[in-house]
C-alpha cells in the first residue's frame, strides 16, 4: 500500500445561480479585470489515504464524493490530482 | 401521542422544540440522541434547527449517516410523520426524504427576520388546522435556505401539491422583496410526493407564545396532533 | 529543586527581555522574585501574566473607586462573570468583554472568537448563555477598509453566535473617525442558572487532578494577550499568524459539556483557556484557591509535533477548559466529555507545596513560590493630566459656528441626522444574527431602547442594553462616564425594566501618556458616581488598553452593559408609538446645550463643546417615575433622546419599525427661549418622550416625582405626516421620506461594495494603513 494525497475540487453545478461567484466576478470587474467571464467559486479539498496504486485511490475518493463529499443535486466534483504524500 | 425531538451534538433549537410541544401544545415529548439506535415508539419525529455537526462540509451533509438518522429513515419509509424545521429541513433533503437541496443564500448573508408565509396546502397533516390561503408570521434564522430543484423535479413538486409554504408580502404576493433567500419560486416548505415529511426553513416553534410575537406557528403541531389522532 | 533550562532555549538577554513587553524595572522584580534568572519559558509566562490584559496593572487602583456590592449581587469583579440574583432562586451570570486588536488585523476570526470567549466565561460559571450583545466602534464607513472591517465583525458576531445557539439579541455600531486604525469589538454575554449551581474557578484540594478539556493546543495566537496591550502598527499586521480561529461547533460541544460536568458535581472548578491560554488560566485558579500546581505540558493533548513548554503555555487555542476535578472522578469526568466527543487528558494536580511548578516529563521548566506570580504583579500609578488639545475642544463654543446654509430648512439637518450611520437603522447589522433561538426574545434588535428576554418558567424578564458616547467621554470625561450609565439606565427603563447592574469594557489609549490616564480615572470616576446614584454596582469587566493606531487614538470608550429586570412581562415597552390620539409627552426638559452632539459631528465636521449636563438624581427620579407609569399600566411607549436630540428621537418614536409608521403633531413652542437647533438636535440628557393613554395622571405623578414634564403633542397626523412646530418654524415631512432616509442609510452604502466584501482580502486597500 502506498500513501496518496488526492485533490479534489467541488462546484457549483452548472445552471445552479452561484452568488459567491457572481460578487467576484462583478468585484473583478469594478477592479479592472473587464475580460473576467463566468466565476463559480467552490471547495477544494485534499485528502491522505492509502491505495494500492493511483487508480484505486482515485476510485475511492470519488465513491466519497458520490456518498459524502458533494451533493449531486447541486455540485460537481473533479479530482484533480493525485500523487504519492 | 408522542413526539420525538432529535439533538445533533450541534442542534440548537432541540430545546425549543422540545417546549413547543410540551408546554405549548401540551403533547409528550421524548428526546431522542443522535448516537442512539431506537426511537422509542414516538409517533412523530422532529429533526430541529442547529448546525448538526458544524456543517463546515454542507449543512446535514454529515447529520444523514448519524445511527438516529437509521431509524428517522425507516420510521419515515413506514409513512410516519417526519418534521424538518430549518436544518432539519436541510438534514432531510440530504438524506433523500425530501427532493431539492438548500444552497447559501442569494445575499450571501445569513438572515433573521419575521417573515410572512403562505399556506399553498392546507389538506397535509401538518397543515390541517390552518386555512388554504392563509398568511402566517414565523421567524426565520438561516444561512442556507435557498431551495432549489431541477425544473422536473419543480414541476412534480407543483403538481401534486407538495410545495406547502411559500415567502408572500404583507398582502399575500410572492415578492422579490419577501423573499429572504432567493428560494426557488419563493418555496419555503415542502412535503414529499407521500405527505409524511414536512421540511421547512421558518420557525415554527418560535410562533408558538404571544409573548414573543407570534401563536401562528403552534397550529401546525396541532395539525399533526389532530393527523395521529385520525 | 528550581526550573532549570531546556535544550535549545534562547539565553536571556535585555533584548529577549524587551521582546517579552518587560521593563528593566519589571524583569528586576522577576529576577528578585525567583532569586535567579528566569529560564525562558518563565519568562514567557511573565510576560502573559503581567500584561495589562492580564494583570490590569494600570488600572487595578482606580478599578477599585467602583462600587460592586448590592445585597443581590452573588458574584463581584474578580471571577470569570459577575452574578446576580433576580429572585425565584434564578441567577444571572454576565460580562463584557473586548477583542479590539484581534479584530482590527483579521475581523472575522477576531470578532468570532471574541463572542466565544465571553460565551465561556460566562458558562464556566454554570450559568447557561440565554443572550448576546455588541458593542461595536468603526471609523467612517467611507473608507473600503473599514467597510471590510465593519462587514467581517459583523458576520464573524453572527456566524459564531448563529452556530451555538445564542441570541443575539442587542448591540450599538457608531462610525467616528477616532476609530479608523481601531476598531472597537466589544461582546456582552448573559447566561442564566439557579442560584445554587453558581461555580467559581477557584482551584482547591489537595491532591485533586487538573485536567485540559476540549479542543487541542496548537501554535495559535501565540502571545496575543500581550498583543492585546500594544498599541497597533504595521508591525502588528506581520503578527497576523497570531490571530485565533474559532470554531463555533466545539464552543457549542464544550458548552454542554461543561454545563453536565458542573452539574454532575465530579469538579471543583472549572476556567477557560482564554488569554495568555493555559499560563494564566492555572496561575489564577492556583492564586484564588491559595494552593500550589504542577502541571506537565507534556500530558497536554497538541494538534501540532515538537511544541515546546513555552508554545504549549502560551497557545492559546480556542475553545479549551481547564477544570479541577475530584480526585477519583477522573473516569466520569472523561465519560461526560466523551459524550460530546471531546477529549479530556488529566495534566497536573493540586499539591500542598506552595508553589506553581510546570514539568515536562520530570523536567522542572518554570517554577515559582507561591501564587507570587498573579499577587506580586507590578501596580502603577501613571501620571494623569488633561490634554490642552481637548480643552481647548471643550471651551469652543458650539452656537457660535455659523449654520451651514442648508440648515434653513430644519428637515434637511434632520434627515441628514436620520442617515447618519450612527444613527441609521442597523437591521442591516442585526438581520444577520439570530435574535430568535431559545424562544424568549420578546424585544429583539431595533424596536425599543433595550432587548428584553424573558425568564423562562417565570412572568419575569431581563433587559439588556449595551452603550456609551466616546464623543462624550472624549471631550469631558467625568460627564462622559456619567452618562454613558445614566444612558444604559434609561435605556432599560424604557422597556419596563429596574436597572439592576453593570459590566464595563473600558477601552482607552495608552495608560502611559497623562492625557489618557486622564481620561481613564475621570471616566472611571463618572461611572462610579452614575453607578452610586442609580444603585447598579459594577460586577466585572475588562480592560483594553493602547487602543491607538498611527491613523487614530480611539475616544475613551467605557462601554456599559446594563442589565436591568421585569416583574411582569405584562409591563414591557417599546419606543415606537402604537395609537393614534395617544398623547405624548416629553419627560425632562429640554436645554441650550449642544455640544459634543452628534448635529455638530454629522452637520459640521467638530467634535466641540461640552457634552450635556448630567444630574443623577435627576436621571433617578426620571426611572422611578417610569417604572411608577408603566406599572401603572399609562405607558404605552417610551423612547430615550440620545444621538441627533429630540427630533431623531421623534422620527424614531414615528418609523422606527418601518412596517409600523405612524404620524405626528408635536408643538414645542413652550420652549421659545432656545435656539431651534439646540432645541431640536441637542442632547440634553433626562430626556424620555412617551406615549400614553392617561396624560393627566402621568402628569400629576411627574409632579410628585419632582420631574419635568409636557404634553407635546399627539400621535396620528394626517396623511401620515411628521410635524413639529416650533416657534420659529415647523419641520415637516411625510413619515415615509424620513423612513427611508433611516432605514435605507447603510444598506445603500454596503450594497455598493457587497461584491467587494465577500472578496474577503485584506490586503486589496493596505494602502490605506
Amino acid at each position: 500500500m502506498t500513501r496518496f494525497r488526492v485533490a479534489v475540487h467541488i462546484v457549483p453545478r452548472k445552471g445552479i445561480l452561484d452568488p459567491q461567484g457572481k460578487a467576484v466576478a462583478d468585484a473583478l470587474h469594478a477592479l479592472g479585470f473587464p475580460s473576467v467571464g463566468d466565476v463559480r467559486v467552490g471547495r477544494h479539498l485534499v485528502l491522505d489515504l492509502e491505495a494500492a496504486d493511483a487508480a484505486e485511490a482515485d476510485t475511492r475518493v470519488r465513491a466519497m464524493c458520490d456518498k459524502l463529499l458533494a451533493n449531486p443535486v447541486t455540485e460537481d466534483y473533479e479530482i484533480a490530482g493525485v500523487t504519492p504524500a | 401521542m408522542k413526539f420525538g425531538i432529535v439533538t445533533f451534538p450541534g442542534s440548537n433549537c432541540d430545546d425549543d422544540a422540545y417546549v413547543a410541544v410540551t408546554e405549548a401544545l401540551g403533547a409528550t415529548g421524548i428526546r431522542l440522541w443522535h448516537k442512539d439506535h431506537d426511537l422509542q415508539g414516538v409517533d412523530v419525529v422532529i429533526l430541529p434547527g442547529g448546525f448538526s455537526y458544524g456543517d463546515y462540509l454542507r449543512a446535514g451533509a454529515i447529520a444523514r449517516f448519524s445511527p438516529i438518522m437509521r431509524e428517522v429513515i425507516a420510521h419515515a419509509e413506514r409513512g410516519a410523520p417526519v418534521l424538518g424545521i430549518c436544518n432539519g429541513f436541510q438534514i432531510a433533503c440530504e438524506a433523500h426524504l425530501l427532493p431539492g437541496a438548500l444552497l447559501r443564500n442569494a445575499s450571501l448573508q445569513f438572515v433573521s427576520d419575521m417573515v410572512t408565509l403562505r399556506v399553498e396546502n392546507a389538506t397535509t397533516r401538518f397543515t390541517n388546522r390552518y386555512d388554504a390561503g392563509q398568511l402566517l408570521r414565523i421567524p426565520v434564522a438561516h444561512g442556507d435556505g435557498r431551495f432549489t430543484i431541477d425544473a422536473e423535479g419543480l414541476s412534480a413538486l407543483e403538481d401534486r401539491g407538495q410545495v406547502v409554504f411559500r415567502y408572500v408580502d404583507s398582502t399575500g404576493a410572492t415578492t422579490d422583496a419577501a423573499n429572504p433567500n432567493a428560494s426557488l419560486d419563493n418555496i419555503a416548505g415542502i412535503v414529499n410526493a407521500r405527505g409524511n415529511v414536512l421540511g421547512m426553513m421558518p420557525h415554527p416553534e418560535r410562533a408558538v407564545d404571544a409573548a414573543l410575537g407570534s401563536t401562528d406557528g403552534l397550529a401546525l403541531f396541532e395539525s399533526m396532533l389532530a393527523a395521529v389522532a385520525a | 529543586m528550581g526550573a532549570t533550562p531546556r535544550a535549545g532555549d534562547p539565553a536571556i538577554t535585555p533584548e529577549l527581555v524587551a521582546e517579552h513587553g518587560l521593563t528593566p524595572d519589571e524583569y528586576e522584580r522577576l529576577v528578585r522574585l525567583l532569586g535567579r534568572v528566569p529560564t525562558y519559558t518563565e519568562l514567557g509566562v511573565v510576560s502573559a501574566l503581567w500584561n495589562e490584559h492580564c494583570s490590569y496593572k494600570h488600572s487595578k487602583p482606580v478599578l477599585r473607586t467602583l462600587p460592586t456590592t448590592a445585597p443581590y449581587v452573588l458574584q463581584g469583579p474578580g471571577e470569570n462573570a459577575g452574578v446576580i440574583a433576580v429572585g425565584d432562586g434564578l441567577a444571572v451570570a454576565f460580562k463584557i468583554e473586548s477583542h479590539n486588536h484581534p479584530s482590527a488585523v483579521e475581523p472575522y476570526q477576531g470578532a468570532a472568537t471574541g463572542v466565544g470567549g465571553i460565551l465561556r466565561d460566562v458558562f464556566t460559571m454554570g450559568a447557561r448563555p440565554i443572550a448576546m450583545l455588541n458593542s461595536l466602534r468603526f471609523g467612517s464607513l467611507d473608507s473600503a477598509r473599514v467597510r471590510w472591517l465593519f462587514a467581517g465583525v459583523v458576520k464573524g458576531v453572527g456566524d459564531y453566535g448563529n452556530c451555538v445557539g445564542v441570541p443575539t439579541v442587542a448591540g450599538e455600531v457608531v462610525f467616528d473617525p477616532a476609530y479608523e486604525g481601531n476598531p472597537l469589538v466589544n461582546a456582552m454575554c448573559v447566561g442564566l442558572m439557579r442560584e445554587d449551581e453558581l461555580i467559581t474557578a477557584k482551584a482547591e484540594g489537595v491532591g485533586n487532578p487538573i485536567i485540559a478539556v476540549g479542543a487541542r493546543t496548537g501554535r495559535d495566537g501565540i502571545h496575543g494577550a500581550s498583543f492585546a496591550s500594544e498599541d497597533l502598527t504595521e508591525a502588528s499586521e506581520a503578527k497576523r499568524p497570531r490571530v485565533q480561529v474559532g470554531d463555533p461547533f466545539t464552543e457549542k460541544l464544550l458548552l454542554e459539556a461543561s454545563l453536565e460536568l458542573i452539574r454532575s458535581g465530579h469538579i471543583v472548578a472549572i476556567q477557560d483557556m482564554g488569554a495568555a491560554g493555559l499560563t494564566s488560566s492555572s496561575a489564577e485558579m492556583a492564586a484564588r484557591g491559595d494552593v500550589g500546581v504542577t502541571i506537565d505540558t507534556s500530558k497536554v493533548p497538541v494538534r501540532e509535533t515538537g511544541m515546546t513548554p513555552y508554545e504549549i503555555l502560551l497557545s492559546e487555542s480556542q475553545e479549551r477548559m481547564l477544570v479541577v476535578a475530584h480526585k477519583g472522578r477522573e473516569l466520569e469526568v472523561k465519560a461526560i466529555l466523551e459524550k460530546w466527543d471531546l477529549t479530556a487528558e488529566v495534566i497536573g494536580e493540586v499539591i500542598a507545596e506552595p508553589v506553581y511548578r510546570v514539568t515536562e516529563g520530570a523536567h522542572v521548566v518554570a517554577e515559582f513560590p507561591g501564587s507570587k506570580l498573579v499577587t506580586e504583579c507590578p501596580v502603577y500609578h501613571p501620571e494623569a493630566r488633561e490634554g490642552e488639545t481637548v480643552k481647548a475642544l471643550r471651551a469652543r463654543d458650539p452656537h457660535a459656528v455659523p449654520p451651514r446654509p442648508e440648515e434653513a430648512d430644519p428637515l434637511w439637518t434632520l434627515t441628514q441626522l436620520l442617515s447618519s450611520p450612527t444613527i441609521a437603522s442597523k437591521a442591516w447589522v442585526f438581520r444577520q444574527y439570530d435574535s430568535t433561538v431559545r424562544a424568549s426574545t420578546i424585544v429583539g434588535p431595533g424596536s425599543a431602547d433595550a432587548a428584553v428576554v424573558r425568564l423562562p418558567g417565570t412572568n419575569k424578564a431581563l433587559a439588556l442594553k449595551t452603550d456609551c458616547n466616546g464623543r462624550y467621554v472624549y471631550l469631558e470625561p467625568r460627564t462622559g462616564g456619567q452618562i454613558a450609565v445614566a444612558e444604559a439606565a434609561r435605556n432599560v427603563a424604557c422597556t419596563g425594566a429596574r436597572p439592576m447592574a453593570i459590566t464595563n469594557c473600558l477601552n482607552f489609549g495608552n495608560p502611559k501618556r497623562p492625557e489618557v490616564f486622564h481620561q481613564f480615572r475621570e471616566a472611571v470616576g463618572g461611572m462610579g458616581d452614575a453607578c452610586r446614584a442609580l444603585g447598579t454596582p459594577v460586577t466585572g469587566g475588562n480592560v483594553s488598553l493602547y487602543n491607538e493606531s498611527p491613523v487614530s487614538v480611539v475616544y475613551p470608550t467605557p462601554t456599559i452593559g446594563m442589565v436591568g429586570l421585569i416583574d411582569d412581562i405584562s409591563h414591557v415597552t417599546r419606543a415606537g408609538f402604537v395609537n393614534d390620539g395617544d398623547t405624548i409627552i416629553l419627560l425632562g426638559d429640554c436645554t441650550d446645550e449642544l455640544g459634543a452632539s452628534e448635529y455638530l459631528s454629522r452637520i459640521h465636521g467638530l467634535t466641540i463643546g461640552a457634552p450635556p449636563r448630567c444630574d443623577l438624581d435627576g436621571e433617578r427620579r426620571l426611572i422611578d417615575l417610569l417604572l411608577d407609569c408603566g406599572r401603572a399600566g399609562w405607558i404605552v411607549s417610551a423612547h430615550d433622546c440620545s444621538d441627533g436630540g429630540f427630533a431623531v428621537a421623534l422620527a424614531e418614536c414615528a418609523m422606527l419599525e418601518r412596517d409600523k409608521q405612524v404620524g405626528v403633531d408635536v408643538d414645542l413652542s413652550d420652549w421659545a427661549h432656545l435656539s431651534a437647533r439646540a432645541l431640536l438636535f441637542g442632547e440634553a440628557q433626562g430626556r424620555i418622550i412617551v406615549s400614553t393613554t392617561a396624560p393627566g395622571d402621568v402628569l400629576a405623578a411627574a409632579r410628585t416625582g419632582h420631574v419635568p414634564a409636557r404634553v407635546i403633542g399627539r400621535v396620528g397626523a394626517p396623511d401620515g405626516t411628521f410635524r413639529i412646530r416650533h416657534s420659529t418654524g415647523v419641520v415637516e415631512s411625510p413619515v415615509d421620506t424620513l423612513a427611508a432616509a433611516f432605514h435605507d442609510a447603510i444598506p445603500l452604502i454596503m450594497t455598493q461594495i457587497a461584491a467587494a466584501t465577500t472578496i474577503e482580502s485584506p490586503r486589496s486597500d493596505a494602502s490605506e494603513e
